[in-house]
């Protein structure tokens, strides 16, 4: 049983000059192990908030979250994240930091060679170990990252727009291998992203949220993750009812941002 | 021999570059446009004309070309200069070098004198009228006495006579000095004289500053022999006193008549007394100024005219020596020496520069007998005893042995241990380094070190803590400011003139540029960073250790090669300041003694220490910190 399980979540931040923003209202839902979600919606409607508060990173102001049963309070090795740039310590090569967990934790040397070696062929980098992280391109610094994250055996990974700094054809190739990944692994994922396909083709399960306050406004359960599992991204892209959908959930964007951008001029 | 050498070889390497330079533009493609930074890349060649320039600068300005090609010209300069040196009074008299007789610009000046004179006291209502008249009545008649001296017809046969035989003296000189017969054959004595000298006498710059002043040559001699003549002349001149009968009475008269007056007033009546003596004086000034009849010195006048330039045309090549290798100055003559008066002083000349500094490495010699940099061995016994803190003995348990009837101290663990920390033991010996150099260096080192051990974990707490900001910000904001020099005279008086002194302002220097560039590195971590560290399992400490240090590390580095620079020129500024050792002492003392040659290596090794410093720096930041701008 561990499940993620959130039950009326509520974010207020409060800014100095005293003006508060509702972040996230009554937000509640259930992630089975195993499944992956992915979380749409306009900026500014707590996409990221959510994302920190199950990493322990922020502490709702009300409500309740908790992970196999265990109430999350504060960062833990069971949740592993994935940053957008990477967040690599670019003070050490590839190898060092996808053994930092395991150094932390003071595992034994030769286990954690052995696993830093398996963790890279997953990820695609063998023979990159000793390579500077600076010296690597925006791609390879992310499948550094999945695998620094992986290694950790976490229960639950959190992606914040992992891919979003992305060309559209490294995108692609990653997109693969977090399917590969989610599918190798059995792992909970949740991913943030801002492009209506990535989370139509990776999510088993769909939040749309909307903003102001920042809640799930559409929930969408697709069977495009499970398909592009041996499936060409590609030919699913141009799949009718992929493209119907991505129509849907735009619109839907459109409108929401519209609202926003009539809020604020009115 | 080694500077002639050198200066063809710069000339050669100036030829040589540019005509390579001409035949590279000339074969390279055109493709460089204006402005493209390609352009400015290679040029080796450049650098060769670059620094061959300035070293042939160096040569010239400080007349080391005149030295290497023509040693003795400065001996002749010199004896040109003793002409010149005799001939001056004389030519001050007339608009020679002037604009007017000096007789003319005196009686000028004086009149006027008397006339503000007059005008001040008739009125001023401190003054009695008695005093007034007397007073008018004395500036009257001295300027009445003028015309005496300037009348012709007062002018004695016997002032004429003397001017006559001088002017009769300059002109047989003019005759004979361009000729062989000049000078005429030494005596057997004065001879003997001045070979002995001769042989005595040192080559230029041997000693110094010091020109060597005797006559080397025989054009030397001949103005050697001249200015001799022209003294003689010159001395007679001035004890000519033009002082007739008939001013004679007068100028007694005013003597006694404001002695007279004197003897009336009354001690605390100072205007008039300070008036009385200003007077007098200007009475006096007149009375021995050489003042004559517009046209008794004519002849005269024309007779040291005559000679200066006979003069001027004898020194041939020696003018055009003084004028093409002397730049920027020349040779003056000052009573039996002479001396280089322009850059050739205070830049000293590469050949004394290299011999000096030379002499200065050598350990046995060095400067006010510590060496520039040097080892000396120094028992382990000696250092173990600085290093360990006697204090270790005090708390060992028991008490110091106490010497017993017979005479006898018998040691145990307690006394053993005090022999081991304060180096009261036999060791072998290791070499350690000491010296002017070393000295400095070594206190910019402990200065920094002290200043990063301490100023880094406080800067990296200042920055991820609230409390740690808000306490020390104050005091490091209150100190920081102030000009580390302002801090010397407090920071001397109470840790000495010595090494700790200046250490610890050198710690103040660096201690606050490491915390502030540890704050800045502590506090530009990226958040992202600290929470992936968290979600990977890293705690407080190891994401200190871990994720902040090293993020923090290239703003501590650059913090540490500004500290380094601020601390290399506080403390020479500290070392001019006080103290007995270190490169800004030994400056500082040649400052004192004019030794210019020694200001000019100290310059050197200050500038060589301080780019050896920023390259180390630059090279350990190259090293330790190569992600830095790439990530």
């Amino acid at each position: 049983m561990s499940d993620l399980v959130s039950q009326d979540l509520n974010m207020i931040f409060k800014s100095p000059k005293g003006e508060t923003v509702h972040a996230l209202k009554d937000v509640t839902f259930k992630l089975k192990k195993g499944e992956l979600l992915t979380v749409l919606g306009p900026s500014g409607c707590g996409k990221t908030t959510l994302l920190n508060i199950t990493a322990g990173f922020l502490k709702p102001t009300s409500g309740l979250i908790t992970l196999g049963g265990n109430e999350i309070n504060g960062p833990g090795v069971e949740r592993g994240m994935v940053f957008q740039q990477g967040a690599l310590f670019e003070w050490l090569t590839v190898a060092q930091n996808v053994n930092f967990g395991l150094r932390m934790k003071k595992v034994e040397p030769k286990i954690t060679e052995k696993k830093v070696e398996e963790w890279l062929e997953i990820v695609g980098l063998k023979g990159f170990g000793n390579t500077p992280t600076y010296q690597l391109s925006g791609g390879m610094q992310q499948r550094v990252a999945l695998a620094r994250c992986l290694i950790n055996d976490p229960e639950l990974i959190l992606m914040d727009e992992p891919l979003g700094a992305l060309d559209a054809l490294t995108r692609e190739k990653m997109q693969s291998l977090v399917l590969k990944i989610w599918k190798e692994t059995g792992k909970t994922i949740i991913l943030i992203t801002h492009s209506v396909e990535e989370a139509l083709l990776l999510g088993e399960r769909v939040y749309v949220m909307a903003p102001r306050p920042g809640r799930i406004h559409k929930e969408y359960n697709l069977p495009f993750a499970s398909r592009g599992l041996d499936q060409d991204l590609r030919e699913i892209k141009n799949d009718k009812e992929f493209v119907s959908k991505r129509e849907e959930i735009l619109s839907m964007i459109w409108d929401m941002e519209e609202e926003i951008m009539g809020k604020e001029t009115g | 021999m080694i500077i002639s050498s050198l200066t063809f070889l710069i000339i050669f390497a100036v030829i040589g570059a540019i005509l390579y330079g001409q035949r590279l533009i000339k074969t390279e493609k055109s493709d460089a446009v204006f402005g493209n930074p390609e352009r400015s890349k290679g040029g080796i060649h450049w650098v060769v004309v670059g620094s061959s320039f300035l070293l042939f600068l160096w040569l010239y300005y400080s007349w080391d070309i005149a030295k290497a090609f023509y040693p003795k010209s400065a001996n002749e300069i010199c004896q040109v200069a003793k002409v010149r040196e005799s001939m001056l009074s004389l030519k001050y008299l007339f608009p020679i070098d002037e604009r007017q007789h000096k007789s003319t610009a005196i009686i000028h000046r004086e009149n006027e004198n008397i006339q503000n004179y007059i005008s001040e006291i008739s009125s001023n209502p401190n003054i009695s009228q008695v005093d007034k008249d007397v007073f008018v009545n004395i500036l009257g008649k001295i300027k009445l006495s003028i015309p005496y001296l300037t009348n012709e017809k007062y002018l004695e046969f016997e002032t004429k006579n003397t001017i006559d035989k001088l002017t009769e003296r300059i002109n047989n000189l003019t005759e004979v000095f361009p000729s062989n017969n000049f000078p005429p054959p030494l005596t057997f004595d004065e001879e003997k004289q001045l070979n002995e000298g001769l042989s005595k006498q040192l080559g230029w710059g041997a000693t110094g500053m010091e020109i060597p002043p005797l006559p080397e040559t025989k054009l030397g001699l001949k103005y050697h022999k001249a200015a001799d003549e022209l003294r003689l002349i010159s001395d007679e001149f001035f004890q000519i006193r033009n002082h007739n009968p008939q001013y004679k009475t007068l100028t007694n008269d005013i003597k006694s008549e404001i002695k007279n007056h004197r003897d009336k007033l009354n001690d605390n009546q100072e205007l008039e007394i300070t008036l009385l003596k200003e007077i007098n004086k200007l009475n006096k000034r007149i009375q021995f100024a050489s003042i004559f009849p517009p046209t008794t010195l004519v002849e005269f006048e024309q007779a040291v005219r005559n000679f200066d330039n006979v003069q001027k045309k004898e020194q041939g090549s020696i003018a055009t020596k003084d004028a093409l290798l002397f730049p920027g100055g020349t040779i003056v003559s000052s009573g039996p020496t002479c001396a280089e008066d322009g850059p050739g002083r205070w830049l000293p000349k590469p050949s004394d520069t290299f011999r000096i500094f030379a002499d200065m490495l050598k350990p046995s010699v060095g400067f006010k007998f510590v060496p520039m940099f040097w080892y000396e061995m120094m028992g382990v016994n000696k250092i173990v005893g600085f290093i360990l803190p006697d204090w270790i003995a005090d708390i060992i348990p028991g008490q110091y042995p106490i010497h017993s009837s017979d005479g006898q101290v018998k040691p145990n663990f307690k006394s053993k241990v005090l022999d081991i920390v304060t180096g009261d033991f036999e060791a072998f010996k290791i070499p350690v380094p000491v010296g002017h150099i070393w000295d400095s260096f070594l206190r910019v080192f402990l200065g920094l070190v002290f200043g990063i051990i301490l100023g880094v974990p406080l800067g990296i707490f200042m920055g991820l803590n609230r409390f740690a900001k808000g306490f020390f910000d104050p005091l490091v904001e209150l100190y920081r400011p102030v000009p580390p020099l302002a801090w010397a005279p407090l920071v001397i008086t109470v840790f000495g003139i010595d090494n700790v002194g200046k250490i610890f302002l050198l710690f103040m220097v660096s201690l606050s540029i490491m915390i502030i560039s540890a704050r800045a590195g502590a506090s530009g971590t990226q958040l992202s960073k600290i929470h992936a560290a968290h979600s990977l399992g890293a705690s407080r400490w190891q994401i200190l250790r871990e994720v902040i240090f090293p993020n923090s590390l290239p703003e501590i580095l650059t913090g540490i090669r500004v500290a380094v620079g601020m601390c290399w020129g506080t403390l020479v500024a500290a070392e001019f300041l006080a103290g007995t050792t270190g490169i800004g002492f030994v400056e500082n003392v040649a400052r004192k003694y004019m030794q210019y040659e020694v200001i000019w290596i100290t310059i050197f090794v200050m500038g060589m220490l301080g780019l050896l410093f920023d390259v180390t720096i630059r090279k350990i930041i190259d090293k330790t910190i190569p992600w830095r701008g790439k990530g």
